[in-house]
């Protein structure tokens, strides 16, 4: 039976108060800040975020880290990317997330590789730069055709006082000027994989573009010379992205980052606008390009027909009347594609109630290809959110919404439980938890091995993928028959 | 366009319409990419020796490696015992990795908490954040034990756990009785093998030697038990349960030290349940009494052993036996320690698996390996394909010693078949391609990341090992034990015969092989 809004608040209310009462007094004052009945009228979510986490609370968020080697830095393909300090982190991070290249893995292109220093005592205790020069040799001997190199910190970088800038200036210098990006982004820097990113931006500013110089571009500039901001190609996101783009009439001449290479980066300042998928990672060097090269940026959205037409119509109205033009013709051309899947898998999801907790901006992107599915999104929360996320949250969700910031796994469960969603969509740490608990789920970071789900042939996956979550038939077994009584 | 409503195209295939080939071919304009004849060029010279040569010169960067660092081994380790909560003291993104990774595997829920210690805490040390963190997990979780061990950050600064855990019992994070086992646990030493000693130790000690002075040690009356310690082990449901049905089929009073066969393996049936199975702590204390301790994994567990030893038990340390004869000499060895007949039942498991062997040696015989993985694992599996016949041609451990080399080469020495083999400890997986290409093999043995290895030389992978993420559930089946070892031998059989059925498939060129009895 449904809930009626007043009592829908009331229950979220309620299940707030009862996660928060088994935390001792001062934890349970910093959890209530995060966590709130998101009210229609107001211009944010009313959480507090960005905010270190409690110690113990099993947080799922990650680190610095993850955030620049992980997400910014990871998928550039020509470059080489070295976990910098000891072995586990790119170990645990090694060709995990999916982000899809085409090339010669080992020749031309490095992503689903782990080069790693492999710190020991030794170099904890004299330091790791005379270590890292060496490597960077090995590194160019080996992979003479890498385009770039860049150092990804781990913690105990910035705690022995290594120097790797200096490194990288000198080893920049032999090796005729080759690009060698230190990255500070040590894991216990910041509150989450956020200022991870943050770092990694400002790294591309520093070390590609004022250090890297002027470059002879590649090719003739046209006025429809767009760049890809903040898709890292998780299943191919970011084709599934670029072939509308070109489709529409724009040119896309960089990725950022998935399938990306320097030279990509390197182009973009040629950008006639710079379109910014994923806000959290990425606006940091978007709003950078804005001032020192005047090139725009425009925030869209690829997930479900509703939010990729009008995002294709954004974009477009940057431009004149024939890329305009080319947006409705592009929108046309998949009506019927899309008229196809909502016909089939509608009428098998149509009110079905979902939980999210994702990070970057999932947690609010893709409510409305769940609302294209007549699906409803009854709770979202953000790992590593900032306030901006939030207010931009509110365009999304309805009233009476359970929001729940960096939520920790006990949070997570009793929310779910009492709230008893038709599927829950977060991480491969929370993905079994819930199964085993009986309630469907997708992992959102990864599209479960899945994927594309951006734009329209992405957008065909995703309904097959919720409604084959939802209507598992292995949903109706959990219970042996002989014991379904209790 | 690609896409189709009526039946839905993955990107397996989406991308590879011409509209996702066309936009593939005109990106490569602004990728500055490399010019086909070179590209194929420099392929082709990573296949040589001298290619060999230069990789082998590396001294510093390290490719590809096959293993991980303590505190995985350390969690590991923790998850085996009853209602425990494995609490890292250091940055939170390392517990994330170690629950994604272990989650991965076992696509189980790996619960684990972090004292998320930040740029503060690296400057005035993690004190506070191990006083909120234990209440904090305390509280919330209910566990019987929490077991903490340290990222390398919480290492690099110095924070001293004794120290820090004491005052967090005297702030009353957790009652002063609360069971919290320590140890330090540096990434920048050894490997997640090391990491699992390292904690194994702890835990007995804090239980055995009066919980950091706080009761009177357990002054040890020998009993007739029997402590089993697993090991790192990405198939501990499987082996450990098979190793519990093989005791008790003798009838051994035994207690497994780290039992992750339920904690890694519950069931869906609407409830999760955070804690389930494990070492009881009444065990795990209980164990001083043992009058032997074995270890199925000696390179997981020296110090373990050393401490136990010193404890008056008589230690016995394999080496993840695989196979006939090593299932015998644990068999053996459980029998003289206990002195328990091996029943009738394990003699005819022991002649069916000897039956299977005969049956299909002739298919494994000669056939050349390269194989790696932990120390422990490459030595069972190198001793099982020599019982088989086969040549275990190159036998890679990144964590590997050289006292694991010159176990392997000993090993290698023992058989006619290990003629022309060869040991590389603290070689990794880009070594092992160079390995491939000049000294190619039949099959490679390794876990899911050798997919790269199969990829670039084509060289058939059988994935025995740890993670395996891309094949489901086989760590739900056992490698020890004469059952074990048919489970292998079938693994290992299936590909070679799936391989050459894909080699002798071609109508009417090559098919007059491809037999329907072999």
């Amino acid at each position: 039976m449904d809930l009626t809004l007043d009592e829908v608040k009331a229950r979220n209310a309620d299940v707030i108060s009862e996660a928060l009462s088994v935390y001792p007094d001062k934890t349970a004052k910093k959890r209530a800040k995060h966590l709130n009945v998101y009210e229609g009228d107001k211009p944010d979510c009313g959480v507090k975020s960005n905010i270190k986490s409690v110690p113990g609370v099993m947080t799922i968020r990650g680190c610095a880290y993850a955030g620049s080697k992980g997400v910014v830095w990871g998928p550039i393909k020509d470059m080489v990317h070295i976990s910098h300090g000891p072995v586990g982190c790119g170990q645990y991070s090694w060709a995990a997330r999916r982000n899809y290249y085409i090339g010669v893995t080992g020749v031309d292109t490095f992503v689903t590789m782990q080069f790693t220093s492999d710190f020991q005592e030794k170099d904890i205790v004299f330091g790791g730069d005379k270590k890292l020069d060496k490597i960077l040799d090995e590194v160019q001997r080996l992979f003479p055709l890498n385009h770039g190199i860049t150092i990804q910190s781990e913690c105990p970088i910035g705690l022995i006082g290594d120097d790797i800038e200096a490194v990288a200036k000198r080893k920049s210098k032999e090796l005729g000027g080759k690009t060698i990006v230190p990255v500070r982004c040590e894991g216990f820097r910041g509150v989450s994989q956020s200022l991870g990113h943050h770092i990694a931006n400002d790294a591309v500013r520093d070390w590609v573009f004022e250090k890297g110089g002027d470059k002879a571009p590649l090719f003739e500039s046209t006025p429809y010379d767009v760049a890809i901001i903040g898709d890292y190609n998780i299943g191919g996101d970011a084709w599934s992205s670029r072939i509308l783009l070109e489709e529409m009439g724009l040119r896309v001449i960089a990725q950022w980052s998935g399938d990306g290479s320097l030279a990509e980066l390197e182009n973009t300042p040629k950008a006639k606008l710079n379109i910014l998928h994923c806000y959290r990672s990425m606006n940091y060097i978007s709003r950078y390009m804005e001032e020192k090269f005047g090139i725009p940026w425009v925030e869209y959205n690829f997930f479900g027909p509703s939010k990729v037409a009008e995002s294709l119509r954004a974009i477009a109205s940057h431009f004149d009347d024939r890329i305009k033009e080319g947006a409705e013709r592009v929108i046309a051309k998949y009506k019927p594609l899309m008229d196809a899947v909502i016909a089939k898998y509608r009428p098998r999801l149509e009110g079905k109630k979902v939980m999210l907790y994702v990070g970057g901006l999932r947690p609010r992107h893709v409510i409305g290809a769940y609302e294209d599915l007549g699906m409803e999104v009854v709770g979202t929360g953000y790992e590593f959110g900032h306030n901006d996320d939030y207010q931009r949250t509110t365009h999304y969700v309805k009233d009476g919404t359970l929001i729940y910031d960096d939520v920790t796994g006990y949070e997570f469960e009793k929310f779910v439980d009492r709230l008893k969603p038709d599927l829950v969509g977060s991480g491969i740490k929370e993905k079994y938890v819930f199964q085993k608990m009986g309630v469907p789920f997708r992992q959102m970071h990864s599209w479960d091995y899945s994927g594309p789900y951006h734009g329209y042939d992405g957008f065909a996956i995703f309904a097959r993928d919720m409604d084959m979550a939802i209507n598992n038939p292995v949903w109706g077994l959990t219970k042996a028959p002989w014991n379904a009584g209790r | 366009m690609s896409q189709n409503a009526d039946k839905v195209v993955d990107h397996f295939s989406l991308f590879r319409s011409p509209e996702y080939m066309g936009m593939f071919e005109n990106k490569k304009a602004f990728e500055n990419a490399v010019p086909v004849a070179d590209l194929q060029k420099a392929a082709d010279w990573t296949k040589t020796r001298e290619y060999r040569e230069l990789n082998f010169a590396r001294e510093a960067l390290v490719v590809n490696p096959a293993k991980a660092c303590q505190p995985l081994g350390a969690v590991f380790a923790a998850m085996g015992f009853e209602g425990t909560l494995p609490f890292v003291h250091g940055s939170q993104g390392c517990v994330a990795y170690y629950r994604s990774h272990f989650s991965r595997h076992f696509k189980e829920p790996t619960s684990c908490v972090s004292s998320s210690m930040t740029e503060d805490a690296a400057v005035f040390g993690g004190l506070n954040n191990m006083i909120d963190g234990l209440a904090n997990a305390y509280n919330l979780y209910k566990p019987k034990m929490i077991a903490v061990s340290t990222t390398c950050m919480a290492e690099v600064i110095g924070d001293d756990l004794n120290a820090f855990i004491k005052t967090a019992k005297e702030k009353g994070s957790v009652p002063q009785e609360f069971d919290v086992p320590f140890t330090h646990t540096p990434a920048f030493v050894g490997s997640h093998v090391t990491g699992y000693d390292n904690t194994m130790k702890s835990i007995l000690e804090h239980f055995w030697d009066g919980k950091s002075g706080t009761v009177a040690p357990l002054e040890r009356k020998a009993c007739e038990s029997i402590n089993i310690i697993g090991g790192f082990d990405g198939y501990a449901i499987g082996n450990i349960r098979e190793l519990k049905r093989l005791l008790s089929s003798m009838g051994v009073d035994y207690t497994i030290l780290g039992d992750t066969s339920d904690v890694w393996d519950t069931p869906t049936d609407g409830q999760f349940r955070m804690y389930d199975g494990g070492t009881t702590l009444a065990d795990a204390a209980a164990a001083v009494h043992a009058k032997a301790t074995i270890s199925m994994q000696g390179f997981c567990t020296p110090k373990t052993l050393a401490y136990v030893a010193k404890k008056g038990h008589e230690v016995a340390a394999f080496n993840h036996p695989m196979g006939v004869a090593a299932t015998d000499r644990f068999l053996m060895e459980v029998a003289r320690l206990t002195g328990r007949a091996i029943p009738e039942d394990l003699t005819r498991e022991r002649g069916r698996l000897v039956d299977a062997i005969a049956d299909s040696s002739a298919h494994i015989h000669g056939k050349r390996f390269a194989l790696y993985g932990d120390p422990d694992l490459t030595l069972g599996l190198t001793g099982f394909l020599l019982e088989l016949g086969a040549e275990p041609v190159h036998i890679l451990a990144t964590n590997g010693t050289p006292e694991w080399e010159a176990r392997v080469q000993a090993l290698l020495d023992s058989s006619p078949f290990g003629k022309g083999c060869h040991v590389y400890p603290g070689r990794d997986l880009w070594h092992m391609r160079s390995l491939l290409f000049t000294e190619p093999v039949d099959f490679l043995i390794g876990n899911t990341y050798g997919k790269f290895l199969e990829r670039d030389t084509r060289t058939p992978l059988i994935r025995i090992g740890f993670p395996i993420f891309d094949r489901h559930h086989h760590h739900r089946y056992p490698l020890w034990g004469y059952q074990g070892a048919m489970n292998t031998l079938v693994k290992i059989l299936d590909k070679i015969f799936d391989v050459t059925d894909a080699d002798t498939s071609n109508p009417g060129k090559t098919d007059y092989s491809f037999d329907i009895i072999r």
